[in-house]
């Protein structure tokens, strides 16, 4: 059975219908004892497995586009923004604020100067920076733009499209903890019309408060939330049209619960084979890292960092935001590298929009359309991509959008998940091809 | 036998069945509250829980604002177009910084209506009355953040309360002139030039027949014409008599220069109309596990009738439902997943614990999925199963932890402490002497908490434990019962 024709496909839908026939084994025992996770023999692709994992990591507020990939070649970029322009590499220094970090063959834009630890990743050529993306008529609004980004859709309505990637792979069953938030709520994008997410902010408070109350309650909820291990599938289906009762839904979700919920703290308590920088995003992405390390059954993982709105005073506050995203990444790179999963894992990064090409008078930027964004994995094309939108030929101030977002979720969708991407995203977006390795 | 809509035999009316009914047509009661529903017996029981009208309502005097996002005026409007003209860049940030303010000012009190919901929810006397306005408001849904008015909100949930209990006809004409839901559905660009189909479709797809039952594409496309021209102007809804395609369309195989009025009325003549609704209700009201048994479609069928015969009068077929033996049998007992709303709530207003802090528990009822005015999409929420992951299992199990006694998960709440007396559970439970017997309270409140017996297994394991803490029934022993009761996987049922 273990050759080639195996092909992922098989494994997706055996994965399903196991999910359904079992009505007490919790799913994460299943998987690894079958040992369907992490076996290269089962790739497709030389050099990639084929339990691929996508991070999707989301700058919320509305990221300055023009300040993280710095058009410094363009004289209009200075005059829009006298003061908090970023200026070029070798040009004379001012207010001793660092330079754009040049990159290698590419002419006329660089990096934010506190992107370095991004930069380190750009020469080992794993990142792809994608410019100009966006998509027609821009939304200015943070609710409505970030839904229309995470819906895949204009009208910012329905199902997310990550959640609709997980429904269309499998037929009516839901696969617990495919898609994982780390964070207090689970991102829309991630919600499906079967496909439901799970969230949680520290893998500390996925489990239950009653425990600290007195230690004596600890043992008997033990007991009664684990019965569902003990319950003879014999006894199922009182009803006709049915095979597992209200009950034993319940139970066999309150010992999957216990489960995962040990798993994935003995999996975080583990020490981590890097040091993680102390901000947010980083601690997030070290969850998320501890989980990839565990051979947990999770697909696309979603991290979040917020604070971009920077309507005023933004040099300094978007200067530290760089930093800790840029070293947060950096920290998460180099800990899947270590664990030997690097190849297996690609992450994307976005924003709801970017921001106004004009500064305004409080020495920030209101809210803009088109920005780019990076695709960071071993299989992403290295290198900078799509045309830089002018900065002369504005629609209301703001760039127009050189790149649809839905292109770059096609090829997401396509060259990395390796699924057609038309029925999710509801439409046919030309694929940039963004990574390297094919269906 | 055999009809599962024949009324139960009163003598059937146990106190089982009385805490069914209870936690079904309403968020559930203290043993007190109970034992007086069986002291109604069945009718009287249920006449007081449908005819809600006399019973009081708490937290009416709230007071919101309705105004904060009125139009422009046209001073207003003049400035702005001056500015842009002139591109005075200054007052034109100014005026956006002054909407972006009302914008705010709306967010904040769009979640002041979310609490008073919520508390209105825990403390009303007619709890049908709320439960019936959740039901309508899945039903019906719109969400706020496509809207973006608080105002419009709050005027479609009075709506949906005010006819809760009334006639499905009013619900339906009620709205198609909802500013909230002409918004949310682009109603309001519903134009006889250039229609948009998006409010017939649901109306038909969602709102009344059902997805595939007995309507075309078509029936949608001329349905969205006589749809054309309602909308609404500030707060009130508006016929744009100009907009209107006052012109001949055919729907559902009647034809004439049909409007909005029309259609509705077209709609509700369908078969289908009664049928859709009664399964909703079933859902709602009797039973949410997937699959559906021959007695589960026959009552829908009979349901559906009672519809019908009472011209779309709910209250009757309310009425006939919590009545029927059907509604009380054993396939239907604890077999809905309380939503989160029903969850929170029911832990309140059942075991009388102190309601603590509201803006926690909305905040608790977004994270286990069900945000009240945001339904997820104009489906509603799904309901039954869907609530249910390994991630909301936790959230579920730790609010209960939270209102038995105030902790979170950072630790005890601070100024949110207030004692909890659990004895009220149990006290009804005294012998002669004064003396409670410890292995018959633990049945008692696992009944109360878990709306019936969970076997003798399971009551053994908390049998077992009251024995490794002493045995001795006292305040914090019942407190400490009730936190293992309501993490139990079946109390997430009822």
């Amino acid at each position: 059975m273990q050759n080639s024709a195996f092909t992922r496909r098989v494994l997706l839908q055996r994965g399903c219908t196991l999910a359904s026939l079992t009505a007490t084994v919790p799913w994460f025992i299943e998987k690894s004892a079958l040992g369907m996770l992490g076996d290269p023999a089962l790739s497709s692709q030389p050099g990639v497995a084929d339990d691929r994992i996508l991070v999707v990591i989301q700058l919320g507020g509305g990221n300055d586009g023009l300040n993280t990939v710095v058009p410094f070649g363009d004289d209009e970029y200075y005059r829009a923004r006298p003061t908090i322009g970023i200026r070029a590499p070798g040009a004379a220094a001012k207010d001793a604020l660092p330079a754009a970090l040049a990159l290698d063959g590419v002419r006329g834009v660089g990096l934010h100067p506190a992107l370095a630890p991004l930069k380190e990743l750009y020469d080992e050529g794993i990142v792809s920076v994608v410019q100009g993306v966006g998509y027609p008529n821009p939304n200015r609004s943070h609710f409505t733009s970030m839904d229309i980004w995470q819906t895949g859709r204009l009208d910012a309505k329905g199902s997310g499209w990550i959640g609709r990637y997980f429904d269309n792979q499998c037929n009516g069953t839901p696969k617990p903890e495919a898609a994982v938030a780390i964070g207090r709520n689970a991102p829309l994008a991630l919600e499906g019309d079967i496909q439901k997410p799970i969230a949680f902010e520290s893998a500390s408070l996925f489990r239950w408060n009653g425990q600290d109350l007195h230690a004596s309650l600890k043992e008997p909820y033990d007991r009664l939330n684990r019965a569902g291990a003990l319950t003879d599938p014999t006894r199922a289906a009182t009803t006709p049209n049915q095979d597992e009762t209200q009950t034993q839904f319940l139970m066999r979700t309150a010992l999957d619960a216990q489960v995962s919920s040990d798993r994935i703290r003995a999996a975080v308590a583990k020490p981590t084979l890097v040091t993680y920088p102390g901000n947010a995003l980083a601690q997030q992405l070290k969850i998320i890292a501890a989980m990839i390390r565990d051979g947990m059954p999770t697909r696309v993982y979603y991290a979040s960092m917020g604070g971009f709105d920077t309507h005023g005073g933004q040099t300094g506050t978007h200067n530290n935001l760089m930093r800790q995203f840029s070293e947060a990444l950096l920290a998460f790179q180099r800990d899947l590298k270590e664990q030997r999963n690097d190849g297996r894992v690609a992450s994307m990064v976005f924003s709801e929009f970017g921001r106004r090409v004009k500064q305004n008078a409080s020495g920030g930027t209101d809210h803009g359309t088109a920005a780019p964004m990076f695709l960071i994995g071993n299989s992403v094309k290295p290198g900078v991509f799509g045309r830089h939108p002018s900065l002369v030929d504005l629609d209301q101030g703001d760039l127009k959008h050189t790149i649809d977002f839905r292109s770059v979720y096609a090829s997401v969708l396509e060259d990395w998940l390796q699924t057609p991407s038309s029925k999710i995203l509801r439409g046919n977006f030309e694929n940039p091809h963004l990574f390297v390795t094919k269906a | 036998m055999g009809n599962v809509f024949q009324p139960l035999p009163s003598k059937d009316f146990d106190y089982a069945a009385a805490q069914h009914l209870l936690n079904r047509a309403g968020f559930g009661g203290t043993p007190s509250q109970v034992r007086a529903l069986v002291e109604l017996g069945l009718d009287a029981a249920v006449d007081y829980l449908v005819n809600f009208e006399g019973e009081r309502v708490s937290n009416e005097g709230v007071e919101f604002k309705s105004d904060i996002l009125r139009a422009q005026t046209p001073e207003e409007q003049e400035t702005l177009r001056r500015a842009r003209i002139a591109k005075d860049t200054e007052t034109i940030a100014r005026l956006e910084r002054e909407r972006q303010q009302r914008q705010n000012e709306d967010r904040a009190q769009i979640a002041a209506m979310k609490r008073w919901w919520l508390a209105r929810m825990i403390e009303s006397g007619r709890p049908l009355q709320e439960k019936l306005t959740l039901f309508w408001h899945g039903h019906f849904a719109t969400g706020y953040r496509t809207i973006e008015n608080s105002w419009h909100m709050l005027m479609q949930n009075g709506m949906l309360r005010s006819r809760c209990a009334g006639n499905f006809a009013e619900l339906a004409r009620g709205i198609v002139s909802d500013p909230a839901m002409l918004k949310y559905l682009d109603n309001d660009e519903n134009r006889k030039a250039s229609p948009n189909e998006n409010l017939s479709r649901e109306l038909l797809e969602l709102f009344t027949l059902g997805e595939g039952n007995g309507y075309s594409e078509r029936d949608i496309k001329e349905g969205a014409r006589a749809l054309t021209g309602r909308t609404f102007r500030g707060n009130e809804y508006f016929f744009d008599k100009n907009q209107h395609d006052g012109g001949g369309k055919q729907i559902l195989r009647r034809s004439g220069n049909l409007t909005g009025d029309d259609f509705i009325s077209i709609i509700l003549e369908q078969p289908a109309c009664s049928r859709f609704i009664a399964l909703k209700l079933y859902r709602f009201f009797v039973n949410d596990a997937p699959g559906l048994t021959r007695d589960g479609a026959d009552m829908i069928e009979r349901l559906a009738k009672a519809l019908r015969d009472a011209r779309y009068e709910l209250r009757p077929a309310l009425r006939a439902l919590f009545r029927s033996q059907g509604f009380y049998a054993r396939e239907n007992r604890l077999s809905i997943v309380k939503s989160p709303t029903q969850l929170m709530v029911q832990t309140v207003r059942g075991l009388g614990t102190p309601a603590r802090s509201v803006d926690r528990l909305v905040e608790a009822g977004d994270l286990m999925g069900q945000e009240l005015f945001q339904p997820p999409s104009v489906k509603g929420w799904p309901g039954g199963r869907s609530w249910i992951n390994t991630a909301t299992m936790f959230t579920r199990q730790n609010v209960a932890i939270f209102l038995l006694t105030g902790r979170t998960n950072r630790g005890p709440a601070s100024g949110t402490a207030e004692p909890y007396d659990a004895m009220h559970l149990v006290e009804h439970l005294r012998d002669a002497s004064g003396a409670l017997d410890s292995r018959e309270c633990v049945r008692s409140l696992a009944v109360v908490a878990l709306g019936g017996d969970p076997g003798h297994e399971r009551l053994r394991e908390l049998e077992d434990y009251l024995a490794s803490v002493g045995g001795t029934i006292n305040n914090e022993r019942v407190q400490a019962l009730l936190c293992l009761i309501t993490a139990m996987p079946e109390y997430q049922l009822c």
